[in-house]
């Protein structure tokens, strides 16, 4: 038997294997296809003090190997999600960890507040690199003082783990991770998506509605990889690596990059089932490779 | 059947029309095609086109009982329905089924009207059956360019009255769909899928004569299952998802 069990903080996941925030709805969109008990977690959709509406149609447009999106967080608020959703969540053995993100400061406390007065949730995923919002979002997530803002204020208001999400989208990722290692956080997850555009040239107009959107899919996988080896090696909490994973191959390319757990995203559209086949795969490559235990692979590249 | 990922084999690829391809097929694994419904959809991974990294949504054309067939009506788009067009006969299509909500019937209605125009008719033809199927003859308008751009006649003779219009006269009545003279007659529901204009000017005319009327939305689409938020449709409820609260609406519900 190998152990596929990791650890992100207090938080213990059964295997290294969540979802990404944003793409796989509140897991219940899944159920058909696969048995969400088997998945380490799941991350689910960006929840905001205040329902939002996310930005018009067109949102989202293809791109070689992967998409642009601009939903600019649509949902419908902390309060839904604590009455409507997470007594739905309850029926599964899975971890559910909620991606929080706001405006200001003052929106992330008190969406994490609420959170941990009113549900059992263990975990939550700091958004703070959305590029799809005017006010607050990635501008948090783009320079260490706004980054060390967030994550101090967070960790006061939530008792349970707090996991930072990054963006991709600064000149040293690295930075950004130390200042929410300063400040507390459990745990960094990296990639958010890579600020793109894409323009109709028949028709001579920008594809989505906000002009640019977040880029996402295999193809930002290289440069999510090269991100997750930089940051685990700057900082000496977990790192959870995302972007471009589209199978357990790629799965274990982040985990020997230095990721403790990875995230599934843009994939869960082309197999809603691969998530599943992931932990498989992982399973699989520790036995064939002679592994007793996923955590010894963390990192661990041949030089 | 419950929501699934399946392998289906194409049975028959039909070439109608430079631009369309009419694929029959059938799940490999023998599961029965029971309970889809007229105006649900499925999510077609279109492995061969190195262009095309999601899935696409494509119409459910028809289903078959007697042969476990399930139809596609596809035209060419872009690469991705190109590649699908080219799925020689005995290759296997994954799919994603069955997704989205239904076009509302009832036998109380006795006067319809469905409405295709270019791809549009794709759902059409379920829909036209179903309601034969419970004693409503509907009558179906088709517009087209011209002449040899009118598909699946023959099925939809079967199913109801036919009325056609073209863009150019070579068919049926000259000019666009609501120039019909079939509007002339009262009718208790239209029901309508076609390219953006058109589908907006049957609602215009569904409001001037007050008449009921659902049309099936094309937004795009990634994951085609609620999960994305991507295809929304700005409704009188605000942004919902095609995918899952549509691909048919309501006027009513519709800002347009
Ligand atoms: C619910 C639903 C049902 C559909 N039913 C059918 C059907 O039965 N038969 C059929 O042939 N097509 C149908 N479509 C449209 C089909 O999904 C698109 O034509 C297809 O996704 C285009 O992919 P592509 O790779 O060929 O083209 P791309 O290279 O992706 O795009 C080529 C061109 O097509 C346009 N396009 C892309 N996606 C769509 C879309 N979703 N709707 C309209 N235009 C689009 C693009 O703007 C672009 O100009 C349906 C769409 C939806 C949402
Ligand atoms: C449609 C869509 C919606 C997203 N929404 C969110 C969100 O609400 N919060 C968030 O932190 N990340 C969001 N993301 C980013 C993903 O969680 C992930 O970081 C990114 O897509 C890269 O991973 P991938 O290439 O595996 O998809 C979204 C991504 C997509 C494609
Ligand atoms: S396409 Fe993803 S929610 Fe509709």
């Amino acid at each position: 038997m190998v152990n596929l069990e990791v650890s992100i903080g207090n938080l213990k996941l059964k295997n290294p294997v969540l979802t990404a925030s944003g793409t796989f709805g509140y897991g219940t969109e899944f159920s058909d296809f696969i048995d969400l008990d088997r998945l380490g977690g799941y991350i689910v959709k960006g929840t905001t003090l205040e329902p939002r509406q996310g930005n018009p149609y067109p949102r989202m447009v293809e791109t070689p190997s992967g998409m642009l999106n601009a939903v600019g967080l649509q949902n419908k608020g902390v309060d839904y999600f604590i009455e409507h959703i997470y007594p739905t969540l309850s029926a599964f053995k899975s971890v559910p960890v909620v991606n929080v993100s706001g405006a200001k400061v003052e929106d992330y406390v008190r969406v994490c507040e609420k959170l941990a007065a009113e549900t059992d949730i263990k975990a939550v995923e700091i958004n703070i690199s959305c590029p799809n919002v005017k006010q607050g979002g990635m501008a948090f997530g783009t320079t260490t003082h706004g980054a060390s803002q967030v994550t101090k204020a967070v960790r006061a208001a939530f008792p349970g783990t707090v996991i930072v999400k990054l963006s991709p989208n600064v000149t040293d990722i690295t930075e950004i991770a130390k200042a929410a290692e300063s400040e507390g956080a459990d745990a960094v997850s990296l990639i958010n998506t890579l600020m793109g555009m894409a323009i109709d040239v028949e028709k001579r107009k920008p594809c989505l509605s906000t002009i640019t959107g977040g880029l996402s899919g295999a193809a930002v996988r290289p440069v999510a990889v090269r991100m997750v080896w930089q940051t685990a090696k700057a900082v000496s909490i977990p790192v959870i690596g995302l972007g471009g994973i589209m199978n357990g191959r790629d799965a274990l390319e982040f985990i020997l990059a230095g990721a403790t757990a990875i995230e599934v995203g843009t994939a869960n559209f082309i197999d809603p089932a691969v998530t599943v086949k992931i932990v498989d795969y992982i399973s699989e490559y520790c036995q064939r490779h002679g592994v007793a235990d996923v955590n010894e692979l963390i990192g661990a590249i041949n030089r | 059947m419950k929501k699934c990922i399946k392998d289906f084999k194409v049975v028959e690829n039909q070439r109608l029309h430079p631009l369309y391809s009419l694929l029959r097929l059938t799940p490999v694994d023998g599961t029965k095609l029971d309970g889809v419904k007229p105006g649900q959809f499925v999510q077609v991974a279109i492995d061969k086109s190195k262009n095309t990294y999601l899935r696409r949504p494509i119409s459910i054309n028809n289903v078959i009982e007697e042969t476990n067939e399930l139809w596609l009506l596809v035209r060419k788009a872009g690469d991705g329905t190109a590649s699908l067009m080219e799925t020689p006969e005995g290759e296997i299509v994954n799919l994603i089924l069955p997704l989205g909500n239904e076009f509302n019937v009832t036998d109380k209605n006795k006067r319809v009207l469905l409405i295709g125009g270019g791809v549009g008719v794709a759902p059409m033809l379920l829909l036209g059956k179903k309601l034969k199927s419970m004693g409503v003859t509907p009558d179906i308008l088709i517009g087209a360019r011209s002449k040899n751009d009118l598909l699946e006649l023959d099925a939809f003779r079967e199913i109801g009255n036919l009325h056609i219009s073209t863009d150019d006269g070579s068919a049926g009545e000259h000019g666009v769909v609501t120039m019909h003279s079939v509007f002339m007659s009262q009718w208790d529901k239209f029901y309508c899928c076609g390219p953006s204009p058109m589908m907006k000017a049957v609602a215009a005319k569904a409001r001037e004569t007050g008449t009921d009327c659902e049309v099936s939305l094309e937004n795009m689409m990634a994951c085609g299952l609620g999960a994305c938020l991507c295809c929304v449709e700005k409704t009188v409820k605000g942004n919902v998802c095609v995918c899952t609260e549509g691909p048919v609406f309501n006027i009513n519900d519709l800002t347009w």
